[in-house]
């Protein structure tokens, strides 16, 4: 009876974003939020794609780091599939915040250093994916991709985390000399729903992330033993 | 296990709700509940979806050994 013991954080995950979608809707929030109003909620569901999106991916960064210093199919899928998985919630990020975006700012896509930061990052990981799916040659691939993302990992947070920080000016809160969260917050009830929906989110998508590697290795296992049978006719 | 959780989970929120008596305009004629229960139940099903794939990979995985 090991099953409490693997799958704990799915659990956990499912509940806490059960929690964080419907206490985000219900809970008081700050009036001083100018022209979000309402829209803040999306501090709930918008935001966590990002910092889950950034957490998923560091999960994969550290898999490449370990596949290198020690290559093993295990870590070559995890890491594979983790940036799969954070590539969709940078995805799930982007297309939400174009939505907040069109409806507060009055543009999908305005010259903020945080959307130019994405959109180049995204583009790194887009070259990541290719990578993948252009190197037939399994062994090759592992390596050259693995290479890649603990290349590009630390230059995506520098790109969309970093910079958007250094920048002079920033509609996005918290970059810049904008406004940050925090200065909103005045009832400092809204970190209640946020870093729960944080947590819960990444807890979430590394479920999924696994039910992929899960897959993936089953699909390298039935390849390998194919291919045993393959050479025993010959 | 799972549902005791959860539905321990639902009771503290629902007490939490009722704790709450503000009213906003979000919330001033009651059918937002509505539109949370439904949202609610949408992630359920999403998770018992996943739980069952889940379920179906692990047999997988003890077919092949």
């Amino acid at each position: 009876m090991n099953f409490l013991g693997k799958s704990w954080y799915k659990i956990l995950g499912a509940g806490i974003v059960l929690y964080t979608l419907v206490y985000g809707l219900l809970i008081d929030i700050p009036t001083d939020v100018g022209i979000l109003d309402e829209t803040i909620r999306n501090l709930f569901y918008h935001v966590p794609m990002w910092f889950g999106m950034m957490l998923i991916l560091m999960a994969a960064w550290v898999n490449s780091i370990l596949f290198l210093t020690k290559p093993t199919t295990k870590r070559d899928v995890y890491a594979t599939e983790l940036t799969n998985t954070g590539i969709l919630l940078g995805f799930c990020g982007l297309f939400t915040g174009m939505f907040w975006g069109y409806n507060t700012w009055g543009s999908p896509w305005t010259l903020d250093p945080k959307l130019n930061g994405v959109a180049a990052g995204m583009a790194m990981y887009g070259g990541y994916w290719l990578l993948q799916k252009s190197i037939q040659e399994s062994e090759k691939r592992a390596r050259i991709s693995a290479v890649y993302n603990v290349f590009i990992f630390p230059l995506f947070i520098a790109l969309i985390w970093v910079m958007p920080k250094l920048a002079a000016s920033s509609i996005h809160p918290g970059s810049g000399e904008s406004v940050n969260f925090k200065s909103y917050n005045s009832s400092n009830n809204m970190e209640l729903v946020f870093y729960p929906a944080v947590i819960g989110w990444t807890l979430l998508f590394v479920w999924i992330s696994e039910l992929r590697s899960r897959v993936r290795l089953i699909e390298i296992q039935k390849e390998h033993e194919e291919n045993i049978t393959q050479h025993i006719v010959s | 296990m799972k549902k005791i959780s959860l539905s321990i989970l639902f009771l503290s929120l629902i007490s939490q709700i009722n704790a709450q008596n503000n009213e906003s305009l979000f919330r001033s004629s009651g059918k937002i509940y509505v539109v949370v229960g439904i949202i609610a139940i949408i992630f359920i099903l999403i998770v018992l979806y996943l739980i069952r794939l889940d379920r179906k990979i692990s047999n997988l995985e003890k077919g092949k050994k």
